[in-house]
């Protein structure tokens, strides 16, 4: 395969990927919704949860993005440095995006700042948002993340003094979800980041959003606290759409760095019940392996 | 038995319901958000819908050309809290009856809805190809220039729902009464877990 041949068939593969990300959601969450679902048991959580499963089938059968929002597309690229495509990649996902907002179709919703016009292609000034992270190796893993509107408007991130403690970031964590979560579609993903700064602590929070539901962080202390704060958002009650009921969320996932002494950054990222994230690894021969959807055909 | 709406929608139609019941509409619901809420409210242009006795909906849906129309793809509710600051005016100028969205508005909103007897619901969020699927037909588009999500699409549906009363016309509003309780349970919960979290010593 020549270079030009096969960045149009990397193209297509991350088109085709994009869209059915926007379609279907990873099975984890799928089981985890499922579960909570059996827990609620007022009618008005019943009716909700009904017009979620509902809509995943028509969203299957019609072959549609499940929510209107699909987002500002992001991608997280664990990248092998032996990739043979690297230097494209950037290029190459820009045009999967233009491609998959025409074909899935998707919501036209990149809105280029201080202009304030939609670019109609979901593309615009770095975007789509790609986050890099370069591995020896010559095969690149890529995350796809659509996150709507609602679900990130709740985000927050600061950076709080040691006296405050982890009780500081426990405080904020729920001061963020009870105030903010009910119109983010719950039940909800939480990300927590804790680190230094606020850019530090925000970007773990989102890649917090990433792991399957249910995956806890290596620390165990970090691991407890992931368990503590989800038994505790789930107290709260806030129920599918926060018309209350026995869950708030699908789960709680904390990452970390270390910090500087005089500071505790911590951030939080929000996803939805339609938690659109999907997760391809591919080759250096342009072979793939669909991670979070191993059900997808393309 | 499914408790149905239809445009135009009356005071007297909606006078019983309250926060939590569980309707349905047929008739007209239009789309409109931000842009098209500051349109109407900061520059003074007028609608170029009337809205009296209608529905909009808080909305930015996903469609795609069909010969000479359009067909409605995906529309699932948006955040309803952004147009807080804008929606008791809205409702005052326009005779809207009805605002379907998600999450809760607030007390500006509330009070408009008791003035003026109209209703915020929610629609399901996420919920976007049930919704489209109860798009009859999408009958005209007025200020297209602001793009697919923000342009006002008229919609004829049926049995569009559930909507779940969140604001009634006695001016009930279900998520402040819940965001309350969920404010006041969070005090003792946080304690509980700062007690097993003390790990700077």
């Amino acid at each position: 395969m020549d270079k030009q041949e096969a960045r149009r068939s990397l193209t297509e593969i991350m088109a085709k990927f994009t869209g059915y990300v926007g379609k279907r959601l990873p099975q984890d969450v799928l089981d985890k919704l499922a579960q909570l679902r059996e827990g609620e048991d007022s009618p008005l959580a019943r009716v909700v949860y009904d017009s979620m499963f509902e809509n995943q089938e028509a969203a299957d059968k019609l072959d549609r993005p499940c929510c209107q929002d699909t987002g500002v597309i992001e991608y997280f690229v664990t990248a092998g440095a032996d990739f043979p495509l690297l230097g494209e990649l950037r290029g190459i996902l820009g045009e999967a995006v233009r491609q998959a907002t025409k074909d899935a179709p998707l919501r036209h919703n990149a809105v280029e700042t201080f202009v304030e016009k939609n670019t109609g292609d979901n593309t615009g000034t770095r975007v789509p948002w790609i986050e890099w992270d370069i591995v020896p190796g010559d095969s690149v893993t890529i995350e796809v993340y659509m996150a709507g509107g609602g679900c990130s408007l709740p985000g927050a991130a600061k950076v709080l003094m040691p006296s405050a403690g982890y009780e500081g970031v426990v405080q904020f964590v729920f001061d963020v979800i009870t105030s903010y979560g009910v119109n983010a579609c719950p039940p909800l993903l939480v990300g927590v980041g804790v680190s230094t700064s606020v850019e530090t602590a925000a970007m773990l929070s989102k890649k917090a959003i990433l792991r399957p539901i249910g995956t806890r962080n290596p620390n165990p202390q970090a691991a407890e606290m992931e368990q503590l704060l989800e038994k505790g958002l789930n107290d709260v009650g806030l129920g599918p759409q926060g018309l209350s009921g026995k869950s708030s969320v699908l789960g709680v996932h904390i990452e970390n760095s270390a910090r500087h002494p005089s500071t505790i950054g911590v951030g939080v990222s929000v996803g939805c019940w339609a938690h659109r994230r999907g997760t391809i690894r591919i080759a250096p021969d342009l072979s793939y392996e669909i991670l979070s959807h191993k059900e997808a055909v393309l | 038995m499914k408790k149905i709406l239809n445009t135009p929608i009356s005071s007297e139609d909606i006078a019983s319901l309250r926060v939590g019941d569980v309707v349905f509409l047929n008739g007209h619901i239009v789309t409109c958000r931000d842009v098209g809420h500051r349109r109407l409210i900061e520059l003074g242009r007028e609608l170029p819908v009337d809205l009296k006795g209608l529905a909009i909906f808080h909305a930015g849906p996903i469609v795609v050309k069909d010969g000479d129309g359009w067909k409605m793809i995906s529309i699932g509710p948006t955040t309803s809290m952004r147009m807080e600051r804008f929606e008791d005016e809205f409702i005052e100028r326009t005779g809207v009856k009805l605002i379907v969205g998600k999450g809760g508005m607030g007390p500006k909103t509330a009070e408009a809805c008791k003035k003026h007897k109209a209703l915020h619901a929610v629609f399901p969020g996420g919920c976007a190809v049930l919704a489209a699927t109860e798009v009859e037909e999408i009958e005209r588009v007025e200020w297209e220039d602001l793009g697919m999500p923000e342009a006002l699409w008229v919609c004829r549906v049926k049995e569009f729902g559930p909507l779940i009363i969140s604001i009634d016309t006695e001016g009930n509003n279900l998520f402040e009464e819940n965001k309350a309780r969920y404010n006041e349970s969070k005090g003792p919960i946080i304690e509980e877990i700062n007690r097993q979290v003390r790990f700077i010593k």
